[in-house]
């Protein structure tokens, strides 16, 4: 609280006038500094409406350091002038002055003085008039009473120039009366106490105002990570379709299930160094059902079940291989293998889990990554009925417009890329690849043959990515991420349109 | 997905009218090609070599289309321009036909046993009266390179080579011989060289030095001879000088040498049907009978046996319908090798179709959603955990050697981690067993956040087991660290009650969870304590040792916890 003494004295004031004071003048009359009045005001604002302050700024005319001397003592081409006797002086003596050198140049252009260049002893000054008129000093006396008027804009702006003069932007307040103005100021209190609830004496405190403008303080708490919180919502959406989760956590696969059981032939690229983990250890699968791996072996390198095969010679020495798995349809190629084992129903399968890749890494590639897909399996299920599912999945995310574009893939026929259009992009992106799982894949399963499975997938961190505007996925996953962005993710709702992202993918 | 480069006025001539970009890029989606680029070789140059480079450079309209991995009929300009010409109905399918030289006479390659060990298999033919101009030359050329990258996995599958047929005279001989007995000029070169000396001046060459482990460290090389023991080439390597084509060559002979038959067979035809257009020639065709009712009940679609035949058709896949029922007969040619199932023919008639004109339908399928239990624990935990004011982290799965052994304080040798033979950085050299590692590096690349750290994990690890088909299984673990100023046992020993809580396990000894002391070289001595659950032991506790906590680059005191979830299921 600024001192009581002069916030007394300021309400007093403001209760003579009607209308207000200026808080400068009161700084003047009351020969105090302004920023002691505007302490006041700041704590007579802090007890509510005692007193309503406005901020004005108004630009004042201020003299110079030089401008108060000369104010004071004359201009320097007076001073010249004054101290130049009768019988005249020497101009090296009026050199030696502190105004000489600038005060002699204007008295000479004001044909005030001559100097007599042919003097006996050196140049001599002497005056030519006998009385000069001070108007510089005159004009500055008027700027330091306050008095601006009389002098003209011109006549200002000469005065700037010679550094004499100084506009200044001076800040005060307008200060009247509030509404619950009184001259007494009773003091406030910060909270409400027990003992004030127990002895009702709030009902008499006056309590003072909450900044509502300052943030609260953060509450001690544990963050989901990002990413994890995308899942839980894609999850959710599987769920809310009907579909179950698939057992994913086997990160390590033979290459039989990896890749011949979803008949991708053992010399595809994808089974490459350059693209696959294989392990050394344990290196190779021990245990694969027997008259599968016969049927798989046969659809491979002769054909069969309506098709001529990719006829070359079927090592099953490749498919023992173990790998880090690819992709998560080799789980679900294990599961619709048990599915055939009994007798067939119609399942619907999820799964969102990690893949891995021995790629090249870069700002949206990393070794491992997650893999959402999902799985529909029943008797005549269409390319018709594939494109329907995709559009209630995607309708969950908040995307309605899709096209579907051919593509190729070993294991569906047909396979399409899934695309959305973006409406922040302005164009189609592809949000997922989907496709019809071939024959060779299901028939050596032993599935009926007129029971249909149709698929569909995506990776995870692309649409969190997008969510969040994240640009480089090691910022999102891995130890180098910022903790900060984890405590600072909000919720995620995928089909929310609230958010500021225009769609997730 | 291979990506094919056209001149862009040179593709609009050869169908026959101009499109805009736009227009184009829509045509490639409908029929599953993607306009990847729209560039200029001096574009191209400028960028990978910088623009003083370029400055000669030609400035004709390039563009770069993805072409889909199974479809070798599209590598090329020829292939490209009919598929599209068939499918919007300016074409008629083309039906190939092999047809005999004018003396009756087809050459023949005799294929020697020696091949077997080496390289066993080769095809070969003739394409008589071409015509070449320069860019039918160059496009020739790209194929071969295009189909050596791709189907010919860089030539260790199979390899073209292609001979001016009027330099040499049959019948050719398909052999192999000791690499000193192989002598010849190859292309391009002034001289002769045995393979052996073939195979050192190859070493540095930027091309060629790919291929030669191929058949390097075999006791025979592949090599073809002529009727007069000219070589023609030595597979996969290089051709040799004196058969090479030039643009005023008038019939190619083209011999493909193998490990693998169906697809030098694929490389043999497409090479044939994509030039054929420039000669008079042939090759072998196969067919499929099916029924329209398949087609319509695979594809969700409702159209008469005519129409789909007339579908197929444009799909370069020439269709009758034999009235038969609904029976279609389907000429496949040579061309279309990735046909290899009536799925095949349907996923064709579908894009002829038109994706997106299909209705879209809702399956009927009826079924009860489950949750993986195990992953149902996990969620429920997580959320959980996160409540008691822990932060979760999501680290790898896969890390090196040192993090999970030399880090910690343990050998390898004791961890069960399994190795990765071909990792390419130390990042990639084992899956973790452990979760500890990552959230201490998740810790040291968040020093500057203020304490204290207080992280969660809950993941799989991968550990070595011999019950297991593959040798190996996951296991889902719950792993917290404290890290501040003090220790904090107490903060972890706190989170290990409610965690215990959370999971309805009493504190007791024997019959609920209760922890002892232990010893542990990842922990500080008698700051480590075992956690037991009905008397079975699921994790630890403690403070971790200094010299661990140096490993990971940190400077502050640390507490962690980790255990096994799978028991609380």
């Amino acid at each position: 609280m600024a001192d009581t003494g002069v916030v007394e004295t300021l309400l007093q004031r403001i209760e003579k006038v009607d209308d207000g004071v200026d808080s400068l003048e009161v700084a003047s009359s009351l020969g105090v500094d302004h920023q002691v009045i505007v302490g006041a005001v700041k704590s007579l604002q802090a007890l509510g409406d005692v007193i309503s302050a406005e901020l004005r700024s108004s630009k004042r005319w201020e003299l110079t350091e030089e401008g108060t001397e000369i104010a004071e003592q004359g201009s320097h081409e007076a001073r010249v002038f004054s101290s130049i006797p009768l019988e005249g002086l020497g101009q090296s003596e009026l050199m030696k002055l502190s105004f000489g050198k600038i005060g002699f140049s204007k008295a000479m252009s004001n044909k005030w003085i001559r100097v007599d260049k042919a003097h006996e002893g050196g140049p001599r000054i002497f005056r030519t008039v006998e009385k000069i008129e001070d108007q510089v000093r005159e004009k500055l006396l008027l700027v330091k009473k306050g008095d601006m008027t009389q002098l003209e804009e011109k006549e200002k702006n000469e005065l700037k120039k010679r550094k004499l003069l100084s506009e200044v932007t001076v800040k005060s307040y307008w200060i009247s009366k509030g509404n619950s103005f009184s001259t007494t100021v009773t003091k406030q209190e910060a909270e409400l106490t027990p003992e004030m609830i127990a002895n009702g004496s709030w009902k008499e405190k006056k309590f003072k105002p909450y900044n509502f403008e300052a943030l609260g303080v953060a509450p001690d708490c544990g963050h989901l990570h990002p990413l994890m919180k995308v899942r839980t919502q894609f999850r959710q959406i599987f769920l809310e379709m009907g579909f179950t989760e698939m057992p994913t956590n086997n990160f390590i696969e033979s290459s039989f299930w990896n890749f011949d059981s979803l008949f991708q032939p053992q010399q595809h690229p994808a089974r490459d160094q350059h693209d696959t983990f294989f392990l050394s250890d344990p290196a190779l699968a021990h245990e694969f059902p027997q008259d599968y791996l016969e049927r798989v072996k046969k659809v491979h390198s002769e054909g069969g079940f309506g098709s001529q095969g990719y006829k070359y010679d079927w090592k099953i020495e490749e498919a023992q291989k173990n790998i880090l798995r690819t992709h998560t349809t080799a789980v679900s190629a294990r599961m619709l293998y048990k599915l055939a084992q009994q007798k067939f129903t119609p399942v619907k399968y999820f799964s969102i889990d990690r893949v891995f890749r021995n790629e090249t890494l870069d700002a949206t590639h990393l070794a491992e990554f997650h893999q959402i897909e999902g799985v529909v399996a029943d008797y005549g299920l269409t390319l018709g009925d594939l494109m329907g599912i995709l559009h209630q999945f995607f309708t969950k995310l908040g995307i309605t417009k899709l096209r579907f574009k051919p593509a190729y893939n070993p294991y569906t026929e047909p396979s399409m890329e899934v695309f959305s259009y973006h409406e922040g992009l302005k164009k189609w992106v592809e949000v997922g690849n989907s496709g019809v799982f071939r024959p060779e894949m299901l028939l050596p399963m032993g599935l009926p043959e007129d029971v249909s499975v149709i698929a569909w997938g995506l990776s995870l961190e692309r649409p969190t990515m997008i969510k969040y505007g994240i640009n480089n996925i090691r910022e999102l996953v891995g130890h180098k991420v910022n903790l900060q962005m984890v405590y600072d993710s909000p919720i995620c709702r995928l089909d929310s349109k609230s958010v500021h992202q225009v769609g997730v993918l | 997905m291979p990506t094919v480069g056209v001149k862009r006025d040179l593709l609009f001539k050869a169908l026959g009218r101009t499109y805009t970009d736009e227009e184009f890029d829509e045509l490639c989606f409908e029929f599953g090609l993607e306009l990847d680029e729209i560039t200029s070789e001096k574009e191209i140059i400028s960028r990978e070599q910088g623009d003083s480079k370029a400055s000669g450079a030609s400035d004709i309209i390039l563009y770069k289309i993805d072409v889909p991995a199974n479809r070798y009929d599209l590598l090329c300009l020829e292939g490209l321009v009919r598929g599209l010409k068939v499918f919007k109905n300016k074409l008629e399918a083309p039906r190939y036909r092999r047809v005999s030289p004018a003396n009756g006479e087809p050459q023949r390659l005799i294929i020697t046993k020696e091949t077997a060990a080496v390289r066993p298999y080769a095809v070969a033919a003739v394409l008589r009266n071409i015509t070449f101009t320069q860019e039918r030359y160059d496009s020739f050329i790209e194929l071969q390179e295009k189909l050596h990258q791709n189907i010919c996995r860089k030539r260790s599958l199979v390899a073209i080579g292609t001979h001016d047929l009027d330099t040499i005279s049959g019948p050719f001989t398909y052999t192999a011989k000791p690499p000193g007995d192989i002598c010849f000029k190859p292309l391009n070169q002034t001289k002769e060289y045995t393979a052996t000396q073939l195979m050192s001046l190859y070493k540095t060459d930027s091309h060629l030095r790919h291929y030669l482990h191929i058949i390097e460290d075999k006791p025979a090389y592949p090599v073809i001879y002529d009727s007069n023991g000219v070589v023609l080439s030595m597979p996969p390597i290089i051709n040799g000088d004196h058969s090479k084509i030039a643009l005023k060559t008038k019939n190619v002979f083209i011999e493909c040498t193998a490990t693998d038959l169906t697809k030098a067979k694929t490389v043999l035809d497409m090479m044939v049907t994509m030039f054929s257009e420039y000669c008079f020639f042939s090759a072998l065709i196969t067919w499929f009978k099916l029924s329209s009712e398949f087609i319509n009940r695979k594809v969700g679609i409702n159209e008469s046996t005519e129409k789909i035949a007339q579908l197929l058709t444009r799909m370069c896949l020439l269709s009758q319908v034999t009235g038969v029922g609904d029976e279609i007969e389907v000429e496949i040619p040579p061309t279309r090798s990735d046909v290899i199932h009536a799925c095949d023919i349907m996923e064709d008639a579908a894009m002829a179709y038109g994706f997106n004109n299909i209705p879209r339908t809702t399956p009927r399928t009826y079924t009860v959603a489950n949750q993986f239990p195990l992953n149902k624990l996990t969620e429920l935990l997580r959320q959980d955990l996160a409540a008691a004011g822990f932060t979760e982290a999501l680290n790898f799965a896969l890390c090196s050697q040192e993090d999970i052994a030399d880090k910690l304080g343990k050998k390898i040798a004791d961890t069960r981690a399994v190795h990765i033979s071909n990792p390419k950085t130390a990042e990639f050299q084992v899956a973790r067993t452990t979760l500890l590692p990552g959230l201490l590096k998740t810790v040291a690349a968040n020093r500057k956040m203020p304490l204290p750290l207080k992280l969660f994990e809950i993941s799989d690890v991968v550990l070595k087991d011999e019950t297991k088909d593959v040798g190996a299984r996951n296991s889902r673990r719950f792993c917290a660290v404290y890290y501040n100023k003090s220790p904090g046992f107490e903060v972890i020993h706190g989170l290990l009650d409610r965690t215990m809580q959370l999971l309805e396990v009493k504190s007791a000894r024997g019959t609920g969870y209760h922890i002892q002391a232990a010893d542990d070289s990842t922990f500080f001595p008698g700051r480590c304590a075992e956690i037991f659950v009905s008397g079975k032991s699921v994790g630890r506790l403690g403070v971790l040792h200094p010299d661990v906590i140096n490993r990971f680059e940190l400077t502050m005191p640390c507490s962690a916890l980790e255990m096994d979830l799978e028991p609380f299921l």
